[in-house]
């Protein structure tokens, strides 16, 4: 039997960029990179669902988790104070393929940057990270030392490059890219990399169970409707069907 | 203690899994033995199979959530093959959840379902989210009626009807389903709703409305099926925004002999063991032996 929702005590519940916060928890969490726990860290049935987030790190007896304060959900959670409890269920979905090397590209868009410190230090290989943002950067100086070169752009040009992370790589320097980040991003990346490196998406919806029963999460893949909660979160670039 | 009888079969206890929200059972199997609940429900069946609804599919909202799944499953032939041996394999009372578009298409599916293990045949007149069908037969008594009476007479499995809160009347309803045959209600399904993107300044879904369920609903579902019981003899199974044995004690006094519990699997696989643990201490505190002595006491 899998646990259902136990038990995390936070470590630590850091503002490290306007409205993004890092959650540390302590407990014995397991996971690998782009798999993702749910989240409740209140009574009562408002708000109705647990939250999903992506693993940040997992390191000696404590789980990260990076999240951005959108809606009453997180602007719950991002209230916790070191020492609070929280239930978590989890680790949910599948994550990233570990086993690949070479030259790889990591493409986070805003708080899609999320899984790819976790990711970094568990890929071998050379690793370049290219990270997009409205106009704050964060979460950067974590993973520099896990990667080769940082390439970052804002919308706003207030850091790096001015315009969209995917002006930044070329699809030919690499063997291989990892994406998460939102859903023109994901799109733009897939198709920049179509037929000349392959690509690896950590897909998001809005989810309900988180584990595969309610079917609220579902995207369209070349196989049929998949579950990102379950079949994903992270698909083959190729097999996800964009619609719009 | 908590063993209920429905139409003959027995189930351990009053709690049942509701459709859509547990899938065939499998995912959940994973968190607790699903062997321990009363029953299944499954995942609304029609007779081909179907992808759902495009655009966004779930909602939250205060104490509760829309959702515009739109019948995604794999037809009826594909549970067969697929699903059902999974739930033969164990010691569960299946309700088979089946809806449609046309009259047609339910008896051809009743008919396969006729051949299988399953206990009941959940009937779902009452699904807001798929277009030429489902609600719309449990919306005016008239095509309730025609829809039940034609499945009663080719169904070798008892009747389940599952009503919707959209319905012109409740009781009218109700009263209809059974005249034409149900040999048991279950209700409520969703409440046809509304949410609006404010920003996109359209609807949050592209069928425009959806389904909304969970706790926000509970007290009107509650009142309906106190109302049904009132009308009809037939079993009743009340569904609507249960999350703890309280509130599955409430609808059992208000006349149900079974509950689902639908939207509060997704906020803890295992909430149903909870719900049954909360029953047994229940019983046990106030000297319950047979949940027949409170149903319906109100």
């Amino acid at each position: 039997m899998k646990d259902s929702y136990r038990k995390g005590i936070v470590f630590s519940n850091t503002e490290i960029s306007p409205n993004i916060y890092e959650l540390v928890l302590e407990g014995n969490f397991q996971g690998i990179p782009g798999q993702f726990y749910m989240l409740r860290s209140w009574e009562g049935t408002d708000p109705f669902l647990p939250r999903p987030l992506s693993i940040a790190d997992i390191d000696s007896g404590r789980i990260k988790f990076l999240y951005e304060v959108k809606g009453k959900g997180t602007h719950i959670i991002s209230k916790l104070k070191k020492g609070d409890g929280l239930s978590l269920l989890g680790p949910l979905g599948n994550g990233f393929d570990l086993s690949q090397a070479g030259k790889i590209a990591l493409i986070s868009g805003g708080i899609g940057i999320a899984p790819m410190l976790y990711l970094a230090k568990n890929l071998s290989g050379e690793i370049h990270i290219f990270s997009g943002f409205r106009n704050n950067a964060y979460f950067l100086d974590q993973i520099r030392p896990y990667v080769k070169t940082v390439n970052i752009a804002t919308e706003n040009g207030s850091l790096g490059h001015k315009g969209l992370v995917t002006d930044l790589f070329d699809p030919g320097d690499f063997d291989l890219v990892y994406a998460c980040g939102p859903m023109p991003m994901i799109r733009a990346v897939v198709n920049i990399c179509k037929a000349r490196v392959p690509v690896f998406v950590s897909m998001e919806n809005r989810m309900a169970c988180g584990i595969g029963a309610c079917l609220g999460c579902t995207i369209e893949t070349v196989r049929g409707i998949e579950r990102v909660c379950k079949e994903g979160p992270v698909f083959k670039g190729e097999e996800v069907v964009f619609n719009d | 203690m908590t063993k209920v009888d429905i139409l003959g079969v027995e189930l351990k206890n009053p709690v049942i899994a509701a459709s859509g929200t547990f899938g065939f059972g499998r995912e959940f199997d994973e968190y607790f033995p699903i062997e321990s609940l009363g029953g299944i429900s499954t995942k609304g069946l029609t007779l081909n199979k179907r992808d759902g609804n495009k655009g966004i599919r779930i909602y939250e909202t205060a104490s509760g959530l829309m959702n515009s799944i739109g019948l995604q499953n794999p037809g009826v032939k594909g549970f067969i093959e697929d699903e059902l041996p999974f739930l033969e394999s164990k010691d569960i009372v299946i309700l088979a959840n089946l809806g449609g578009s046309t009259i047609e298409e339910y008896l051809e599916g009743i008919e396969l379902l006729n051949n299988t293990s399953i206990h009941f045949i959940e009937l779902n007149i009452s699904c807001p989210n798929v277009k030429e069908g489902g609600m719309a037969f449990g919306i005016k008594c008239s095509s309730a009626e025609e829809i039940v009476r034609e499945a009663k007479k080719v169904a070798k499995k008892p009747l389940i009807v599952k009503l919707s809160p959209n319905a012109e009347n409740i009781q009218e309803m109700a009263y209809s389903c059974v005249k034409a045959g149900a040999d048991g209600l279950s209700l409520v399904n969703t409440f046809n709703a509304l949410a609006v993107d404010i920003y996109r300044r359209k609807p949050v879904f592209e069928n425009i409305t959806a389904g909304l369920s969970g706790p926000c609903i509970k007290p009107i579902a509650l009142r309906m099926v106190y109302e049904v019981s009132q009308v009809v003899d037939v079993p009743i199974i009340g569904i609507g925004g249960i999350v703890n044995w309280k509130d599955a004690i409430e609808f059992i006094m208000a006349g149900a002999t079974a509950i689902q519990v639908g939207s509060a699997n997704f906020i803890k696989p295992d909430i149903m063991v909870d719900i049954i643990n909360g029953i047994q201490e229940f019983m046990r505190e106030e000297g319950i032996k047979s949940l027949d002595e409170i149903r319906g006491i109100i």
